[in-house]
């Protein structure tokens, strides 16, 4: 077990034809059971070919049927990433990984609002995140697979390489980690900290929680008062931007500190009252969350 | 983005939304020419900056003749603006807008920005206006009305005859106040907005509605659909190392400390910049190479820094993950003896072929400082600028 993809998982990459598609598709079919896992590809003029043996279809629907695959990873340019998400979300897939950064605000508040109309049961990770792996059997994303080791801690953070800072520390101290989980930089996304710390919650396989967050927004704040109410398991915490100042924007849309909310100081407190362990200190995050176990 | 308020306001015009009468100078004549072609007994001098508070700071006046115009412009224009949103040097004024003076019966505030926490359009009024909103929020939060909107409908009539009902817009103005929220949240959404500010929004002694002021910023990501926002973009308002680094595709941010740091991730770059303040230094920028960092792109993220005069050291943290470290390696050897380095400069990596990357350093015969981790990194480079005074 694991939260969100595991080894049997099916994955169809939406933008496989692009550079950054075809790259990262290479590295994740060779990770774990990747070769196995990355049935399909999705480009609407490119029906009928393959991408290293990847066989590619003209619409996700399509590609869902034929493969079977319950989870897409979306790597299409930032003004079509929206409607690709769309699509995926409209045949139904399971799990929408858009690893796409720079999507315009609007467009991801317009596809949010069709989701909630037709009640949609796709979970939507991203956009602008690094993906999900779950080290050894399965990494959808843009991850080094190899800093990562099978465990029992689970990692979620709003940034990338902040990400693999915190599971390279677990990782050093023998920590290995159930999932990884990136949910992006962006103010308008899918799954946030307090979804993510539910499927942590109840996940057998998972004994504690690194959560991260940075400046912006009050996503940290909500999880932490669940978790208060509702965590069986140690969560230890980190956010980023103490030093941002307020009204820039920290190189992620979603990071800024505006008319005075969404401060790392603010944030910091309110986890330390819900009983989750902070740092100050980023070098420190493992060793944290070693001293919870 | 940030767009002037004159710029705003051209923007409401085509939108159908009421602003007084007024025109953008960059010289004292043009102001006078201004005043004279609004015609009318009174006039208002503004200062164009991308900050708020410029009435505070002495950057709006209002002026009784054509004499007094003059008077103001000149004394306007060339300043150096000092507001809350301004750095403590202030803002140098290099346009005004002329306007012409209007009577105010009373003063509402309309704002819209994304609500984060239901990601839908929230379309705020309030019956304070010309107030700082986040003070109202904080004092009087029932002062506040808010309306969040599905985009697919757009804001209804009813929803804007509420809000304005609810702040007190007089019956006579009712159907024209919400006339201007809709068309207000028309324009939101259309211009790929992320912030619209309208404060105050005025009630004049003739029963009109108008929007006295207006201040509107953009999605960054939407600007290439956004032709005519686009256009008015003013690069004199903004820091000129961050345009730099935006040709070079850099994410870079001045702050107020004198260690540079460059970093590969927006939130390892944030989490570096709080462990060199954790560890008693401030950091100098913001700087965010991104994840296909190359010699070229590294060497420009260091002339940047060294372009600041406060500048005493440098901290690399690189996590090397897709980027490999002997390549960061090699661009930092590079870039470090094309820009003939004078500052200390410690080196974190971390990841994908590190003991390459660090061997690179070691044998480049820079005096680049190892270290091991990020609690090291900014020991290391703290010390060396105590060192260095």
């Amino acid at each position: 077990m694991a939260i969100l993809i595991d080894k049997n998982t099916r994955v169809m990459t939406q933008g496989i034809t692009g550079k950054t598609g075809q790259f990262h598709t290479r590295l994740s079919r060779s990770y774990g059971n990747g070769s196995a896992g990355y049935v399909a590809g999705v480009h609407p003029k490119k029906a009928g070919q393959d991408f290293e043996g990847i066989p590619i279809f003209s619409t996700v629907a399509e590609a869902k049927e034929k493969t079977n695959a319950n989870v897409s990873v979306i790597y299409v340019p930032p003004f079509g990433a929206a409607a690709a998400i769309w699509e995926a979300v409209v045949a139904g897939v399971e799990l929408v990984i858009c690893i796409t950064e720079g999507i315009p605000v609007r467009d991801m508040v317009e596809v949010r609002q069709k989701m909630n109309d037709i009640k949609s049961k796709t979970l939507l990770l991203g956009p602008n995140c690094p993906g999900v792996i779950t080290p050894e059997e399965l990494k959808i994303g843009i991850m080094p697979g190899h800093i990562h080791k099978k465990g029992a801690i689970g990692v979620v953070s709003r940034s990338g390489t902040l990400t693999y800072e915190a599971v390279g520390q677990l990782t050093e101290l023998g920590l290995g980690q159930s999932t990884a989980v990136g949910i992006g930089g962006d103010p308008v996304n899918g799954l946030k900290h307090i979804d993510i710390l539910k499927l942590f919650n109840e996940d057998p396989k998972t004994d504690a929680v690194v959560m991260i967050g940075e400046i912006g927004g009050s996503d940290e704040e909500v999880a932490a008062e669940w978790a208060k109410e509702n965590m069986v398991k140690p969560v230890i915490g980190f956010i980023a931007g103490v030093t941002a100042p307020p009204g820039k924007r920290m190189g992620h849309a979603g990071a800024i500190i505006a008319g005075g909310k969404g401060t790392a100081e603010e944030k910091l407190s309110v986890m330390e009252a819900c009983n989750i362990k902070t740092t100050r200190n980023p070098a420190e995050m493992g060793k944290l969350l070693k001293s919870v176990l | 983005m940030k767009i002037h308020e004159h710029q705003a306001k051209q923007i409401l015009r085509e939108f159908n939304i009421p602003v007084p009468k007024g025109q953008e100078c960059f010289a004292i004549d043009e102001a006078v020419n201004a005043a004279e072609d609004i015609g009318g007994k009174i006039w208002v001098v503004k200062a164009q900056i991308h900050a708020g508070g410029r009435g505070k700071g002495g950057g709006v006046k209002v002026a009784n003749s054509i004499s007094e115009v003059k008077e103001f412009a000149s004394q306007i224009l060339g300043m150096q603006l000092i507001t809350h949103q301004t750095s403590a040097d202030g803002q140098k004024v290099r346009r005004l807008l002329v306007e012409e003076g209007v009577e105010i019966e009373k003063e509402y505030y309309l704002g819209l920005v994304v609500d984060r926490a239901s990601q839908k359009v929230c379309v705020m009024a309030s019956s304070e206006g010309g107030m700082e909103i986040e003070k109202v929020a904080e004092e009087t939060p029932e002062k506040i009305h808010k309306v969040l909107v599905n985009p697919e409908g757009g804001l209804s009539h009813e929803d804007s005859l509420m809000l304005a009902e609810n702040i007190g817009i007089p019956r006579l103005a009712l159907e024209s106040a919400a006339n201007v929220l809709q068309q207000l949240y028309k324009c939101y959404w259309e211009t790929d907005a992320t912030l619209v500010e309208i404060n105050p929004l005025v009630l004049t002694k003739d029963d009109k509605i108008i929007a006295l002021d207006a201040k509107m910023n953009f999605d960054d990501n939407a600007l290439s659909r956004q032709s005519m926002v686009n256009s008015m973009r003013d690069f004199s308002e903004e820091d000129e190392a961050e345009i730099e680094a935006s040709k070079h595709d850099l994410s870079y941010i001045s702050l107020e400390g004198n260690i540079g740091c460059m970093v590969n991730g927006a939130g390892l770059a944030m989490a570096t910049m709080d462990t060199i303040k954790l560890f008693g230094a401030e950091p100098a920028n913001f700087l965010d190479v991104g994840g296909g960092a190359t010699a070229e792109k590294v060497t420009e993220a260091f002339k940047l820094m060294l372009q600041n005069p406060r500048l005493k050291a440098i901290l690399v943290n690189i996590f090397g993950g897709i980027m490999q470290c002997d390549v960061i390696a090699e661009g930092v050897v590079t870039a470090a003896r094309q820009v003939e380095l004078d500052v200390p400069l410690v080196v974190r990596m971390k990841g994908t072929n590190e003991e390459v990357g660090k061997q690179i350093l070691a044998n480049s015969g820079l005096p680049i400082i190892s270290a091991n981790n990020m609690s090291d990194a900014a020991q290391k480079v703290v010390d060396a600028i105590k060192g260095a005074a």
